[in-house]
């Protein structure tokens, strides 16, 4: 029987109590703001008061003079550039020459409190040229003459590109019906409830330990070596548990530099917790993005080509921003069949925060715009939008015109279960004025297929030992954000090893004492760590249960292992508790140990920027909302939601509801009312009170509904669960206003103000602004049945 | 900087410190007590992460002063664990209504006075007397059902509520009360 297929589980697939919810509900869990250290003294950041500027000097003299000031700090002690991604290493961990948005680090200072290193920030004296900066997509591409960054092909632009996928105008040629859309994803914040926090400490041999709220350690372990100059194998990461993350936490900060830097200056541990407007400032979130979209079908709704432009405002820095880019554009192939496709995309900089990985990672924008489209054309061709969607997802197997490879698909069964669940087809069009629903479908990927540096390394590692009591120890760098993937790791090797979770230590998240596991971003965690802990797992599996077949003196084959015991399944009276096997297996093997890694599946896609989109195997989702909408206030109060997601298999369905639920709130949040917004370069609501996001009194009920497709790729069979969910309700959520009051918003967030206008024909559409794409890349079809011989990491996001 | 002697009954213990005159309950319970379990995630009195209960009554304790709280009693998440976990803390571990975990203690609290006072609450008392705590992870259902379990559970069992640290003290009101509630 295929692996995926098993049935013989005891641990996985079980609504466990997650392995740290006891610290959780007595508030015992150390978030790195809750460390202290003896001799710990505090950091604050001096951040730029202006959206662009150049620094003509910085005097700290009456700052270092101040009581209780032990050190500052300024950008020319810390002159070596570092960014998440190799193709972009524009950031500094104070500025040197220039700001370039409105809380960019120019300086800080380490004091004795935390107080004191504030009251110091006002004596440092900073001399701004203050220059024209940038605050649109629009300007950016407009105003060549001011330039934030002196890299990228011209002006503001970060980068651009053009894929033609199967020659696109010949696929427009045979269609009977073109439709073109714009639409607008406005920009958001993950809003973690945890600021940013990180203590550094240099130890009396040199070497130096952060520890920080973050979701990446392998990659500010990094960032930490090139910045500072020192040997990698001196610095050691902890990410303590994260207090929300959702890629907010996922880049290298300045902070965590800083804070480093001022521990070695200082001799004495330094803890910085950033303040909330900082971390409005510090961001990294969902890009503002405008969008194109042109389809041309035939009468009986086959899509024949799909033309896809995007531009986005990054802000200030790279970022994660070249993937963000490519994102926009990956995922539109795999859900309907699409067979010609051509995608246009470009970033540019802008005098804001920067712009990053936001749950769903660059997809949430096209998703939104893709489903909204649909139902226009489906409008258009007196196609029914629901019955569409079923009769044209892809089939398994699918390489998709970008070469995206689907492997299983269970998209029709989610989108037929919420139809069913919300009865959709005997509400659409018929729940009366003011009342409608809507339906959406999407996918996301279970793990980036490459790494964000290029090297021929696993993603993913595991350690085990077994003590000589029994006990046994999980060794891993993945970072619990949340999500519980300290939980999923001790599922695994409980389930493999016969034992509970309960009997089972996990340490995560430490470079000097963990396998490297590239971090809890692209939704990568559960497939990749799983992976790893299973072949791991199954190493010690062989000896132990060698050792115990030895000593019952029965076959291997007919040994069964759960519940903390070891028998014989044609006689269960002969039988040995783990811990006395694993006794039996030390004195037979030596010390109990094994490794295991995870390294996904090489690509088909051989074009360069097909670095992303590939993935071990892509999730789906379905989502049915229904609204009611006041048209004397434009207010939408969200009724109900249905949701089905295609999990592969549910590690622990009560974990899996919970990414779900999670995904729906978020979702419903960005759609409604979530926006970071600027005016003149500031932040125009930096604060948790006007930020709106979703309270208890917004959340409506959500049936959610789990579909297994039982993935081959998956540990178990298992996909994604935390970041997909999200992409369908926010699309579904504007379908239904159209349904509901017979307007349609194509942007978000779908605000009062916006429905009111276009109920009174005010509404201005979103525009697409001109933009010089580059020089279209033509892109061949593969050859069918061509070996895979995929690059490492993708040349794209190589420096 | 000026500091001032304090002294607070928290979690049924008189504890006495020393921190600066402008601290607030939430630095003299982190800082100077040691208390990390009550989290913080504006210290403007807009997310409810930090609530405690004083004389039984949630209150932000990013907005307080220690000053006001001196004959009182406070109540934080470490209160509220004997050697056995509170009905509340186990409906929310076995349901997975602590995700990340750090709006956990100031809803955990919240509850507590809820059921205190409506042993009985209804999905929509539940949403409105949690209205000003956010939860960016879980979407609230979870944290929803993990109180009506509780609360069933409560009074299943006929647990005494008033187990003295959660007792409600009549005449005075504490000053600053929910934001958003």
């Amino acid at each position: 029987m295929p692996e995926e297929n098993r049935q013989d589980l005891s641990v996985i697939g079980q609504p466990l109590v997650k392995v740290d919810a006891a610290a959780k509900v007595t508030g015992q869990t150390v978030f790195a703001d809750d460390l202290v250290l003896p001799r710990m003294a505090f950091a604050r950041l001096l951040r730029s008061p202006h959206p662009h500027a150049r620094i003509r000097t910085i005097d700290v003299s009456r700052a270092a003079a101040h009581p209780g000031v032990l050190a500052t700090l300024v950008g020319s002690e810390l002159p070596i550039p570092f960014g998440i991604l190799p193709v972009s290493q524009d950031e500094h961990a104070l500025c040197l020459d220039k700001v370039r948005f409105v809380g960019d680090p120019v300086a800080a200072v380490a004091a004795l409190d935390e107080e004191t290193a504030e009251a110091a920030l006002a004596l440092i004296d900073v001399d701004y040229e203050v220059l024209p900066s940038v605050m649109s997509i629009d300007e950016a591409l407009a105003r060549e003459d001011v330039r934030i960054h002196d890299y990228g092909p011209h002006g503001n632009v970060h980068k651009e590109v053009s894929f033609d996928f199967g020659k696109v105008e010949d696929g427009f040629a045979e269609a009977d019906h073109v439709r073109e859309d714009t639409f607008f994803f406005e920009g958001n914040t993950h809003l973690p409830l945890e600021q940013h926090a990180a203590v550094a400490a240099q130890g009396p041999d040199g070497k130096l330990t952060l520890w920080s709220a973050t979701q990446t350690p392998h990659y500010v372990h990094r960032a930490l070596a090139k910045v500072l100059e020192m040997p990698a194998a001196h610095i050691r990461v902890i990410a303590c548990p994260n207090g929300g993350g959702f890629g907010g936490k996922s880049d290298p900060f300045s902070h965590e530099i800083v804070v480093a830097k001022l521990s070695m200056k200082t001799g004495r541990p330094v803890k910085v917790t950033l303040t909330r407007e900082e971390v409005f400032y510090c961001h990294r979130g969902r890009h503002p993005v405008k969008m194109w979209i042109r389809t041309g079908l035939k009468k009986d709704g086959r899509i024949t080509a799909m033309h896809f432009r995007t531009a986005l405002d990054g802000g200030a820095y790279g970022s994660y921003g070249v993937a963000s880019l490519y994102y926009t554009g990956a995922l539109q192939t795999v859900t309907y069949a699409i067979p010609r496709y051509k995608f246009e995309g470009v970033r540019v900089f802008t005098d804001k925060p920067p712009c990053g990985p936001k749950r769903g990672h660059g997809t949430p924008q096209p998703r939104f715009a893709l489903e909204c489209h649909i139902d226009k054309f489906c409008a258009d061709l007196g196609l029914d939008p629901a019955r569409w969607r079923l009769d044209h997802t892809v089939s398994p197997g699918t390489i998709t015109a970008n070469q995206m490879q689907v492997r299983t698909i269970g998209l029709r069964e989610c989108l037929q279960r919420v139809l069913e669940k919300s009865g959709y087809d005997g509400k659409r069009g018929r729940m009366g004025s003011g009342r409608g629903i809507g339906l959406a479908g999407s996918s996301y990927i279970s793990g980036a297929g490459l790494p964000i540096y290029w090297n021929a390394m696993p993603h993913s590692g595991v350690q085990i030992k077994i003590d000589r009591g029994g006990g046994v120890t999980v060794f891993c760098g993945s970072t619990d954000i949340g999500q519980g993937s300290d939980s999923v790791l001790a599922y695994v090797v409980a389930e493999e090893l016969g034992i509970a979770p309960k009997d089972i230590r996990v340490v995560t998240a430490d470079t000097d004492l963990t396998p490297v596991d590239l971090g809890s971003y692209s939704s990568r965690v559960t497939l990749m760590t799983g992976n790893a802990a299973i072949e791991a797992a199954r190493k010690l599996r062989a000896l132990v249960l060698g050792a115990a077949g030895r000593k019952l003196e029965v076959p291997v084959e007919r040994l069964k292992a759960a519940h903390g015991r070891i028998w014989d399944t044609a006689d269960p009276s002969r039988a040995l508790r783990f811990a006395e096997a694993a006794v039996l297996a030390e004195a037979a093997h030596g010390t109990l140990g094994a490794v295991g890694s995870y390294t996904p599946p090489r690509s088909v896609a051989k074009w360069k920027g097909a670095g992303v989109g590939p993935t071990p195997t892509y999730s789906y989702s379905a989502a049915a909302v229904e609204v009611s909408v006041d048209r004397e206030t434009g207010i939408i109060r969200v009724d109900k939601v249905w949701i089905a997601h295609d999990v592969g298999r549910s590690i622990n369905p009560l974990l899996v509801i919970g990414q779900v639920e999670g995904s729906v709130y978020m979702g419903l949040g960005e759609a409604l009312m979530e926006e970071q917004v600027f005016r003149k370069g500031l932040h125009k609501i930096p604060s948790l009170l006007e930020y709106k996001s979703p309270t208890t009194l917004e959340m409506p009920p959500v049936e959610s509904i789990l579909v297994e497709t039982l993935d081959p790729q998956g540990p178990y069979g298992a996909k994604e669960c935390g970041q997909g969910p999200l992409l369908p309700v926010i699309p579904a959520l504007a379908n239904a206003v159209y349904d509901a009051v017979g307007v349609r918003i194509d942007e978000v967030p779908i605000t009062p103000e916006k429905v009111l206008a276009a109920l009174d024909a005010r509404y201005r559409r979103p525009q697409m602004p001109a933009v010089a794409y580059p020089e279209t890349v033509a892109v061949a079809p593969l050859a069918p049945a061509a070996p895979a011989a995929a690059p490492a990491a993708d040349p794209a996001l190589r420096p | 900087m000026d500091k001032i002697r304090i002294q607070l009954r928290v979690n049924g213990e008189d504890r006495e410190c020393l921190a600066p005159v402008h601290h607030t309950l939430l630095e003299v319970l982190r800082e100077e007590l040691g208390l990390m379990g009550t989290k913080h995630g504006c210290e403007l009195g807009e997310c409810g992460t930090c609530t405690v209960l004083v004389d039984g009554h949630p209150i932000l304790s990013c907005l307080a002063l220690p000053v006001e709280c001196g004959d009182r009693e406070i109540t934080t998440v470490e209160g509220m664990a004997g050697a056995t976990l509170h009905p509340l803390q186990e409906a929310f571990a076995a349901l997975g209504a602590a995700q990340c975990g750090y709006c956990t203690p100031g809803f955990l609290l919240t509850a507590a006075a809820l059921l205190r006072d409506k042993p009985a609450a209804t999905r929509q008392e539940i949403a409105e007397a949690t209205a000003g705590n956010l939860c960016r992870c879980t979407g609230y259902l979870k944290i929803f059902e993990a109180i009506e379990m509780a609360a069933d559970r409560m009074r299943s069992v006929s647990q005494p509520l008033d187990d003295g640290r959660l007792r409600k003290r009549t005449g005075t009101e504490t000053g600053t009360e929910k934001a958003r509630a």
